[in-house]
């Protein structure tokens, strides 16, 4: 399909064009909408791109960051501030996916991509769209990403961790140093050290997008990591997943071996 | 399909071309401007061999709409000899055997100069990390990574920082 190309100096107005059209996709950093338009089989015929900064712009306020949408892996890797996010950010690519693959494009990303987006749905990340969409959390913009197709997302924000022990992250591939997911696992945990209250624990690859283990977070709740904790939100943590088969993995090998890596993200960190 | 002019500086000259709407960077350098040297691998980012480095950062050109390079600055490993004389990763990687087919070698090459324009004395785990996004199916990368370590820790001078 023939496709036009239209950027917009404004951020709101990249995201009117995209709202007005069904069959228009957003050009991030490309690294997802370029794989299609090189097929020659995709399935809409206008890209919106937008050069405003403040789409590639990082806020610190006190406790908390605001990534715009546009900020690369690179740029996340290149500021010191956002270190508790550097191992996740590195775990997307080479270096030179990570000069283009934006925050805001990992949220789109089927199975088995992703992984930032578990990241950040473990860290209980916002969303916040462009125009007068408002906010949402994460969980629900997830829950409702199929229908945020044409809806531009302008930002995301979450709290800074600033202790190393109560953010962990842990990206599992076939091939090194680097390969596409088998899964990967983001667990905030914070309260690290004593007990653990509010656990949130993410999974990449275990459903068709990012996803919560309630089974995982309701074993790791109120009680301080050792052996047997981490084996019991081991057992509990596949309740309700539906992993994907892909030529990565199967559904029974991403089964067998979640909670393997659950564990021992809890107890080597 | 629209025609759109483009200018964007290749390996220091001043060039200015018309792209399609959708075109990809790695056909505008092969086809619209004659630069061969970043290679046709996958057109999906996997394997590499279109790295190129624009305002000094690695990026697959297969995965760059052409467009977005306006008013950039793009090396190709056309850019690196300086005449006749090889860039100092271009030697190591003939003296060293570290190319075979030599397929993948010019990815290899902007992604190792991206490393060591930033990091000139990188660790080995640190080269590794660099080619992480480039795949060989010849070398076995071990002959890559070492060409690499060689020309690293020389003096920016004698790496020949451009």
């Amino acid at each position: 399909m023939a496709i036009t190309v239209e950027t917009h100096d404004r951020l709101d107005d990249a995201a009117r064009a995209l709202a007005s059209d069904q069959n228009a996709r957003f050009h991030g950093g490309g690294t997802l909408v370029m794989r299609t338009v090189n097929e020659g089989d995709e399935p809409f015929s206008k890209l919106v791109l937008t050069r405003d900064p403040a789409y590639r712009e990082i806020r610190s306020s006190g406790g908390s960051v605001v990534l715009g949408a546009g900020v690369t892996m690179s740029a996340i890797l290149a500021n010191r501030e956002l270190s508790f996010l550097h191992p996740v950010a590195r775990s997307v690519g080479g270096p030179a996916i990570r000069s283009a693959a934006t925050v805001g494009g990992n949220l789109f990303a089927e199975a088995p991509y992703g992984d930032f987006t578990t990241a950040l749905l473990a860290l209980g990340a916002s969303v916040e769209i462009a125009g007068s969409g408002g906010q949402s959390s994460i969980d629900d913009w997830l829950r409702d990403r199929d229908r945020n197709r044409n809806r531009l997302v302008r930002a995301v924000s979450l709290d800074r961790v600033s202790d190393d022990r109560s953010f962990r992250f842990r990206k599992i591939s076939r091939v090194k140093p680097k390969g596409v997911s088998i899964l990967s696992i983001a667990a905030y945990l914070p309260g690290s050290g004593s007990r653990i209250t509010g656990a949130r624990i993410a999974f990449g690859n275990m459903a068709e997008k990012p996803v919560r283990s309630s089974g995982a977070e309701r074993a790791l709740d109120g009680q301080s990591i050792n052996e047997q904790v981490a084996e019991a939100a081991a057992a509990a943590a596949l309740d309700g997943l539906n992993p994907v088969s892909d030529a990565i993995a199967s559904e029974w090998y991403r089964r067998e071996v979640a909670g393997v890596h659950l564990k021992r993200l809890l107890i080597e960190g | 399909m629209t025609k759109k002019p483009v200018q964007f500086q290749l390996n220091g000259d001043q060039k200015a071309t018309f792209v399609d709407d959708g075109q990809n960077l790695l056909d505008v350098l092969r086809r619209g401007v004659g630069d061969l040297t970043p290679k046709f691998g996958c057109a999906q980012g996997t394997c590499g061999t279109c790295t190129v480095l624009i305002d000094g950062q690695p990026h697959m050109s297969c995965l760059t709409l052409a467009e977005t390079v306006e008013g950039k600055s793009v090396t190709t490993t056309a850019g690196l000899e300086n005449g006749a004389e090889l860039h100092p990763l271009q030697k190591a990687f003939m003296e060293q055997f570290a190319a075979q087919c030599g397929y993948c070698t010019p990815g290899m090459l902007m992604a190792a100069k991206a490393l060591l324009d930033t990091n000139p004395n990188p660790t080995r785990e640190e080269v590794v990390e660099a080619i992480s996004g480039n795949i060989c199916r010849c070398t076995g990368y071990e002959a890559i990574i070492n060409a690499i370590l060689s020309v690293a820790g020389n003096s920016p001078q004698r790496y020949g920082v451009r």
